[in-house]
């Protein structure tokens, strides 16, 4: 079944993109939603299509020095291309908000770009998921977070979106800046910027540059903890999230979390696998988790607007993914990663695709706008409930069985400390989300008129919600998957 | 079978929700339920030598964690089934009807029918994954219920009881993690007749501290002292039928767990906190039976008893032997049917009068004769007269916990926690009583003087469960046999 070239998916992809851009370009129709069905139906087609790719390892050649397509590229470049259809998706539905706020003279004008710039964001994710060599880390991050300061102000008379953009380029550049300074520290150290050499000179790493080889690791997290939204790391992100429009915001909450740990555990593999660095990776690394487990989820408890809520549950959902990759000795934390990514995909965007239909009928964002939505929209109010109670972690959703793996994990390695602030900050997400589901339930809607939702918005909650519920008791398709 | 006993509740759940007639539906599923579980229970084959868990199934999920869908029940978990179907039951039955509730009324009958599937599975999952799952996934109808129909400051209520339990859950959840690979490896499995098997063999390391986090887990969702304080609260604020099922089946699931996973799996570990428990459950029945003396209001007073009648069972359970652990499996049923009956009562006093406070009640037995009686009886029971379940199955616990003499002349620990605990029952009838009297008896105020008694439709429901409290009071054997075997396996765990 596997007669497709891994390479294939990511240049169909870039195709996609280019072919949507000319024809932003060279088309009159004013009308430009038809961009958003074309790029839906082909990331839909390449998503299928990934199927049909086998891992695969490059022994000799160019390739193999920069490009990996083993079993965790193919996952997440499908992740990628899951979340970029999601949101595509998404941005249909998002379409009259997002014109709002537009200074374009038609109805539809200007909305071109906000279908094609996501697939190029794609193309960065799938191709930081095969990266195996620092400048091809680097170049796709570029490609990622430089489509990503354009779409986050995509909403140009909106104050909070120019705010949400220009926070995020200010520091996106610093990021970026570290990122590469910690790169050159490490070249400098072991002569090498591919990945696997890296690896081979920290066996023989002398006594003398384990500093500086730390140094530069540390440097590295810096840029790679603004990708993933991880504590100290995480200024940006409440803002960024509530002023960026909502489709974007759900893309940089899933596929930019996803790439920047598939990313981390690509960098750390050679760390933590090197006697000399292991150890104090490990520290830096629950020191990390400790500190985004408790400011995401304390912080998340007396927000009022959901967007924000969900900002500080990402920074929280970091937290706990940090929590497996700190739990590195069991052998398998990339799977475990892997498979509370897959389930916080389904969750957070289930959750994001929602919002966007409820702000669409009631004009906001914040929790309040929820009240009574049981009444209003029982289908919506149900799939909400659903989000909410897989992102708390309650049994038979997939977010408590990556929850269940991830605290396995810790429990394995024995760290304790991990656990018992996984103790707090569990009980912690129990309120916060557990406040929409009050709005949604104990909560008198001011306005009792049943909100009307479309075709395609139903057909994905539903195979949302049902995947969310087969996930949570059928773990092995994923974990096959990984294998 | 035991997956059709599932599915049931949960497929009339969402039938509900997709708008077919509340009431009707949810009465023929938990009717259909209570029926097979009888079959269940007369099917089940007590001969010596049959095996001890029947109607086996398994579906495996994760072939890397041998994590498998495994139901099948043993003479303990019958028992739990059979209290979950018929407090389910009468539950569905005495709940308002839905042209009465104001709100979400296919939604009210969507979270008990949830409650009771969750309960139903924990009761009937041979995997621990599953186990836990179930339980947990009632928390989130409890939530709801309390929230959207419960009375009182039900807004605190509900968030403080679905905060604690859901910590308290993942304490267990750490335990449960942590008792599993502290096995070796190859032996690991969630499968609990498997882990039993190992632990026969010496296969479970006896690690002290991981008992202890399963004692607190459980404990968290026992209600035992300290960690009581999230019931009251709730049972007083929750619906009536909410308080039925949560008060009545789901506080067992914490027992049941003691029984089935912790004692059978680390006995050697158990032995180090005995008198940890000990301590504790005396808190539970001397401390918390004082509380509930000094409460003001019929729910609240209620609430409290039912967390100190937990005391009774944690006795049995810590005196390991098979007297108390057989007299603990008894009060579960019976305390189960017994506190279902008095909350569904008391809902009905509720809804009558609209308040529950001692001051403002009195002489409720004379315009609401059924009511009156029925209350008087299930407090009899809940105090533990003989004639009810209560007594046959508090007598053995005290037997059997003061059967552990000390090697000296002087009492040992067991023994003084036991004449705590018999102070316990003196303490139980004062409050039932003074509860009773200052509700039911007395002059009856003129604002009374019209209520409407208990219509006829709704009175079999408390009638059910109180004759099977009287029928298992006098004649506790077959309900003693039926758990014989398990309590013998328990036992048979050697403990090093």
């Amino acid at each position: 079944m596997n007669f497709l070239h891994p390479l294939a998916l990511d240049l169909a992809v870039l195709a996609l993109g280019l072919v949507l851009l000319l024809l932003e370009a060279f088309n009159d129709k004013e009308e430009k939603s038809f961009l958003g069905w074309i790029g839906i139906t082909g990331i839909a087609v390449v998503f299928v299509l990934s199927f049909f790719v086998g891992p695969q390892q490059f022994a000799t050649g160019e390739l193999a020095q920069f490009y990996k397509a083993d079993a965790l590229a193919l996952f997440f470049k499908r992740l990628a291309l899951g979340t970029t259809l999601l949101v595509l998706i998404m941005a249909l539905e998002f379409r009259p908000i997002l014109s709002r706020y537009l200074p374009a003279i038609g109805k539809n004008a200007g909305l071109g770009e906000f279908f094609a710039l996501p697939i190029f964001t794609c193309l960065g994710l799938m191709w930081m998921a095969s990266a195996a060599d620092f400048v091809m880390i680097f170049v796709s991050l570029e490609l990622v977070t430089i489509s990503f300061y354009v779409l986050v102000s995509y909403m140009r008379r909106s104050g909070a979106s120019l705010e949400a953009g220009v926070k995020y380029l200010i520091l996106g550049a610093l990021s970026t800046g570290f990122f590469v300074y910690g790169i050159t520290w490490i070249f400098g150290i072991t002569g090498q910027t591919n990945l696997a050499e890296v690896g081979k000179a920290l066996l023989k790493l002398p006594l003398s540059s384990e500093t500086p080889v730390f140094f530069g690791m540390t440097l590295l997290f810096v840029g790679l903890g603004f990708k993933i939204a991880a504590a100290p790391f995480q200024l940006w992100v409440p803002d960024v999230y509530q002023g960026a429009p909502t489709p974007i915001t759900a893309l940089l909450s899933v596929g930019s979390k996803a790439a920047g740990f598939i990313v981390l555990i690509r960098v750390l593999e050679p760390f933590l696998n090197a006697p000399a660095t292991a150890d104090r990776m490990l520290y830096v690394l629950t020191a990390l988790a400790v500190l985004s487990l408790i400011y995401g989820n304390l912080a998340a408890m007396p927000q009022l607007n959901l967007k924000r809520l969900l900002a500080y549950s990402s920074i929280a959902h970091a937290g706990y993914l940090l929590v497996a990759l700190a739990s590195w000795k069991t052998g398998h934390a990339p799977v475990t990663v892997s498979f509370y990514l897959a389930g916080y995909f389904l969750m957070t965007l289930l959750a994001f695709l929602v919002l966007i239909v409820v702000n669409k009928a009631t004009g906001g964002d914040s929790i309040a706008h929820f009240n009574g939505l049981g009444q209003r929209a029982p289908f919506l109010a149900f799939a909400m409930l659903v989000a909410m109670l897989s992102l708390a972690g309650v049994p038979f959703t997939a977010g408590f069985l990556g929850k269940f793996f991830v605290f396995a994990d810790a429990i394995q390695t024995g760290q304790w400390l991990l656990v018992g602030v996984g103790l707090v900050t569990v009980a912690a997400g129990f309120y916060y989300y557990l406040k929409v589901v009050r709005a949604m339930y104990w909560n008198v809607a001011k306005n009792t008129d049943p909100i009307t939702i479309s075709g395609l918005t139903q057909a994905t909650i539903g195979v949302l919600i049902a995947l969310i519920f087969l996930l949570g008791v059928w773990p092995q398709p994923i974990l096959q998957m990984l294998k | 079978m035991l997956n059709l006993l599932i599915a049931i509740p949960i497929v009339a759940a969402i039938a509900i929700l997709l708008g077919l007639c509340a009431k009707k539906t949810a009465l023929f599923a938990t009717a259909l339920n209570l029926l097979l579980t009888l079959a269940l229970v007369f099917q089940y084959n007590q001969q010596p030598g049959a095996a001890q868990y029947q109607f086996t199934s398994s579906l495996l999920l994760a072939p890397s964690w041998k994590l498998a869908f495994a139901l099948g029940v043993d003479g303990l978990s019958l028992l739990m089934l059979l209290l979950t179907a018929i407090v389910g039951f009468a539950a569905v039955w005495v709940a308002p009807h839905p042209d009465k509730l104001e709100r979400y009324p296919n939604l009210f009958y969507a979270c008990l029918l949830f409650i009771i599937a969750g309960a139903t599975g924990a009761f009937a999952s041979l995997d621990l994954f599953f186990f836990y799952a179930f339980h947990e996934l009632a928390l989130i109808p409890t939530f709801l219920l309390i929230g959207i129909w419960g009375s009182g400051d039900r807004i605190t209520a509900a968030w403080k009881i679905t905060i604690y339990l859901a910590l308290g859950s993942f304490v267990l959840l750490i335990g449960l993690l942590a008792l599993y690979f502290s096995i070796p490896g190859a032996d690991r499995t969630l499968n609990i007749p498997v882990l039993q098997a190992l632990a026969m063999h010496g296969g479970i390391p006896q690690t002290p501290w991981i008992y202890l986090t399963l004692l607190i887990g459980f404990g968290i969702l026992i209600s035992l002292f300290p960690f009581h304080t999230w019931a009251p609260q709730a049972y007083a604020s929750a619906p009536a039928p909410a308080a039925m099922l949560h008060a009545g089946v789901l506080k067992k699931f914490g027992l049941y767990g003691l029984l089935r996973v912790a004692l059978p799996l680390m006995p050697g570990a158990a032995q180090h906190w005995t008198n940890l428990l000990l301590f504790l459950l005396a808190g539970n029945i001397l401390y918390v039976g004082l509380v509930t003396i000094a409460q003001k209001r019929l729910d609240t007073m209620l609430g409290y008893s039912s967390v100190m009648h937990m005391g009774y069972i944690f006795l049995g359970i810590a005196a390991f032997n098979p007297l108390g652990l057989s007299g603990a499996s008894l009060l579960m049923f019976a305390h189960g049917l017994s506190i279902a009956a008095l909350f569904a009562i008391t809902g009905a006093v509720r809804q009558r009068t609209g308040s529950l406070e001692f001051s403002k009640l009195g002489g409720l037995a004379k315009p609401m004769p059924f009511l009156g009686f029925t209350f008087g009886l299930a407090a009899f029971a809940s105090i533990g007269l003989p004639g009810f379940a209560n007594f046959a199955a508090e007598l053995p616990i005290f037997f059997g916990a003061f059967s552990h003499a000390g090697k000296s002349l002087a009492f040992s620990n067991f023994q003084i926690t036991t004449i705590i605990a018999l102070w316990g029952v003196v303490i139980s009838a004062v409050y039932m009583l003074r509860g009773y009297r200052a509700a039911f008896l007395g002059e009856t105020d003129k604002r009374w003087n019209g209520l409407a008694d208990l219509c006829a439709c709704a009175q079999p429901a408390i009638i059910l469960l109180l004759a099977v409290l009287l029928i298992a009071g006098f004649r506790p054997q077959p309900f003693v046999h039926l758990v014989t075997p398990t309590i013998k396996a328990v036992l048979a765990v050697p403990a090093k």
